[in-house]
């Protein structure tokens, strides 16, 4: 009995560090793919809804009908694990919350408010297709859109505010007595940071949505409806692309002056320097060296300040001890993650680069099948892309949960039984995630097979628009 | 302010009883219909009911954790250590409800229709246990201050946790009858009544197990008991008499009059669980004003709740008015075929 008890508690008594930390990972990196689809799929639905409207485009108006209804499918896992997420951070880091959450917690507050009113308003404009006027029922989709992109901003406030933690007065115990919520709110790191992520959501989401209309297209569905789809959603990803790098660079000098350590891991300088190279994948060693990878003489050091080009000086990982800063593992997690995030999001720059010339020269998409292909690959490489450079944000900032105040060791729940959770976690994810795939390409099918436009299966039921010629072809 | 926050913190708590009880119920309802075929048509009444409305109601569990988390910090780490285990099932449950109901909506197949329905009403049913036992063990006073871990076992399997857990379930059905008899009349005048001898039986079965709480609070819950045969009696009184009067109107069938009279009843007690452990946040061992956080952190709090008042209002109320009206008749993908539907 007590042998059992005993072999029991073994089990039972794991350090729950490194799976709260897995957990939350697993759980972020889940949710935040579906924040993209929340926070612009409804932006690039009322861009076919107004010109379905305007235009009196019935492909267009079927389009924006049927990606209304992908969205409450994408919107409602995003709930869910949404909320777990707020579960999470009592359940796995009640220190963290229980010290911090007067200051941390604020932004929250205001996302709830924003999150709310987009629950709201996806149930109208889901719901409201065939008994509201057609142009209110196009504003009703107008509040999802605004409260989308401020419901980010305050989710990525209060994750700016761990790194950049601000507006707070602490006593002699290290506790918060005093808060100001308009500078947690609007602490140095959240406009950067606000607008990368939102811009990523633009470009995440669009590549996304297009490449699903590519691989349809490539398949040989060449209708207004599949051609539609692709252009709408891509134009808004390549748009963003081309910002987004603007952004990204202006964040990675951000972190360059605000958080040295971490720039130091994401460009892998072990020691303080000039002329430091721009070194492309490579690894950390133990004692402290660079090996591997292909140097780009002084470059690092150039795009960290121009102005005073190669001669800029890069503070390294030793200025501070090796308890203040990410461990080689981490370094090298967060160099890769950087590599790949630039990597990639040069290779989405270029794609856009494609498409754009095309208009311009030829005022229409571009045709070849390698278009095509990349498109119908970049919804993916978008996707790796963002959870890449979340990678570099959040393993950057290690050891620290409170940049320079709190560690995540001292963040973590006492409870032991963490890894059971995880697992749990785990394959309930898998589930929800494999359905969610499954029943969208189901719904996408159903979608494809139906025969014709029936009154049923109309926008705005029995006054619907205008049919224009050639519309029944359409329907693929 | 502190109380400002804790007023606030209640009412979002008696909203979330009354609107995402009344959700949950309805999976408690649908786990309960019989096969797919006796089912079908009381399930297809609570589809309908619950369409629009069901990823509203997760914003005001958030919310809850929100307040909670900015303006009482320390309690809320006491609380997330202490009741680990069923806030992690009833996270788990939600995923899992959230989510088969959405796929069940989307999918085609009585095969995964029906494993997505199972899922959903199963978890319907053990997310509000778990809710209700946690409301116990803080209000039975076993969750310690100080951002402290109190029994992880005891600390929601006792008596007053039970009885949490088995009030939550059935007043969750209870709500959830009551609306589907109101939501029913407009569809299916055979489903009305369906509901309505199952809101009855409800009834009775929370009045029975609130009477056996009586008991269960006077051994286990000493400072919530005496609280509410005191300074909440009024409450608990009131919450009886909407109780009765609810359950006349429902066995004489009336029109109108039961879904509020039932409302008040849970709204009610809700309120008077927190009078009882008034002052106390965790009873007797943290108030409310003791586990505040900093003026600057409640008065955004506050301001985020104006902001509710003039944003997310209006918006659930022009909700609510377009589904009464049904002008948000579509609900997910029209699967049957084209010939049907032309």
């Amino acid at each position: 009995m007590t042998a059992t008890l005993s072999a029991l508690t073994a089990i039972v008594l794991v350090n729950p560090v490194p799976w709260a930390r897995a957990q939350m990972a697993f759980t972020l990196a889940f949710h935040i793919i579906l924040v993209p689809l929340g926070v612009s799929w409804a932006f690039m639905t009322l861009i076919a809804n107004y010109r379905g409207l305007r235009h009196q485009d019935r492909a267009a108006l079927v389009l924006a009908q049927r990606w209304s209804k992908f969205m409450a499918v994408t919107f409602a896992v995003g709930a869910v694990t949404g909320t777990v997420l707020t579960f999470e951070f009592g359940l796995l880091w009640p220190r963290f919350m229980g010290q911090w959450g007067e200051a941390f917690g604020i932004p929250f507050a205001f996302e709830g408010l924003f999150f709310f009113t987009e629950a709201i308003f996806i149930a109208i404009y889901i719901f409201g297709w065939r008994r509201l006027r057609p142009w209110a029922h196009f504003w009703t989709g107008v509040p999802i859109v605004l409260a989308g992109i401020f419901g980010s901003i305050s989710v990525v406030a209060a994750n700016a505010w761990m790194n950049a933690p601000s507006g707070f007065v602490l006593d002699s115990d290290g506790r918060v007595i005093e808060v100001d919520p308009i500078q947690v709110i609007f602490n140095d790191s959240m406009p950067l940071q606000a607008a990368h992520m939102l811009i990523a959501a633009y470009l995440v989401g669009g590549f996304l949505v297009a490449s699903v209309y590519a691989a349809g297209m490539l398949r040989g569905r060449r209708d207004r409806y599949h051609y539609l789809g692709f252009v709408i959603a891509f134009s808004v990803g390549a748009v963003a692309t081309p910002i987004q790098i603007g952004v990204g660079d202006l964040l990675a000098r951000w972190v360059y002056s605000n958080q040295p350590v971490k720039f130091a891991a994401i460009e892998l300088v072990p020691t303080t320097s000039s002329d430091v190279p721009e070194t492309l994948l490579g690894h950390l060693n133990e004692d402290g060296t660079v090996s591997g990878g292909i140097p780009i003489p002084g470059l690092a050091s150039w795009l960290s300040d121009p102005s005073t080009g190669r001669a800029t000086v890069v503070q390294g990982l030793d200025t501070v001890p090796p308890d203040q800063r990410p461990t080689v593992r981490q370094t090298d997690i967060v160099h890769l993650c950087w590599d790949i995030m630039v990597g990639l999001g040069t290779l989405l720059f270029l794609l856009s680069v494609w498409y754009a010339v095309s208009w311009i020269f030829r005022r229409r998409m571009p045709r070849s099948k390698w278009f095509l292909r990349a498109a119908a690959a970049s919804g993916v490489l978008a996707v790796i892309t963002m959870e890449a450079g979340w990678v570099v944000t959040e393993v950057g900032r290690q050891p620290w949960i409170v940049y320079g105040h709190m560690k995540v060791e001292d963040a973590v729940t006492a409870n032991t039984g963490v890894w059971i959770t995880f697992f749990a976690v785990v394959v309930l994810y898998a589930l929800v995630g494999t359905t969610t795939i499954l029943v969208l390409r189901g719904m996408s099918r159903r979608f494809r097979t139906a025969e014709d436009f029936v009154d049923h299966d109309t926008p705005y039921g029995p006054s619907q628009p205008e049919v224009p010629a050639g519309a029944e072809e359409v329907i693929g | 302010m502190s109380t400002a926050v804790a007023v606030v913190l209640l009412l979002a708590v008696v909203a979330y009883a009354v609107f995402g009880g009344a959700d949950f119920g309805a999976g408690f309802w649908d786990l309960t219909a019989g096969g797919p075929q006796r089912g079908e048509r009381p399930r297809g009444v609570i589809e309908h009911s619950i369409g629009p409305v069901w990823e509203a109601n997760h914003v005001w569990l958030i919310f809850i954790f929100v307040i909670l988390w900015t303006s009482f910090p320390g309690a809320y780490a006491s609380i997330t250590l202490t009741l680990f285990v069923p806030l992690t099932i009833a996270a788990l449950g939600i995923v899992l409800r959230g989510a088969s109901f959405a796929f069940r909506k989307a999918v085609v197949g009585m095969r995964y229709r029906r494993a997505f329905g199972a899922a959903f009403a199963v978890s319907s049913v053990l997310v509000p246990y778990c809710m209700g036992a946690i409301a116990g063990g803080i209000a039975s006073g076993r969750v310690p201050a100080g951002g402290q871990a109190g029994d992880p076992v005891q600390s929601w399997i006792n008596p007053t946790s039970v009885l949490g857990g088995v009030l939550a379930v059935a007043a969750a059905a209870y709500l959830a009858a009551v609306y589907l008899v109101w939501d029913a009349r407009r569809l299916d005048e055979e489903m009305a009544e369906y509901f309505r001898r199952r809101a009855v039986a409800a009834a009775a079965g929370v009045g029975v197990i609130g009477l056996v709480g009586i008991f269960v609070l006077a051994g286990d819950a000493s400072y919530l008991f005496d609280g509410l045969t005191s300074r909440a009696l009024p409450l608990v009184i009131l919450s009886a008499l909407c109780g009765l009067g609810a359950l006349v109107l429902l066995v004489r069938n009336a029109p109108r009059g039961a879904r509020l009279l039932a409302v008040i009843a849970v709204a009610s007690v809700v309120v008077g669980w927190g009078v009882a452990q008034w002052p106390y946040l965790l009873p007797e061992s943290l108030t409310f004003s003791a586990a505040a956080a900093p003026a600057g952190t409640l008065a955004a709090v506050l301001v985020v709740v104006l902001l509710a008042g003039a944003i997310v209002v209006p918006g659930f109320v022009l909700l609510f008015v377009l589904h009464q009206k049904g002008l948000l008749p579509e609900e997910g993908v029209d699967d049957r075929p084209a010939v049907e539907r032309g």
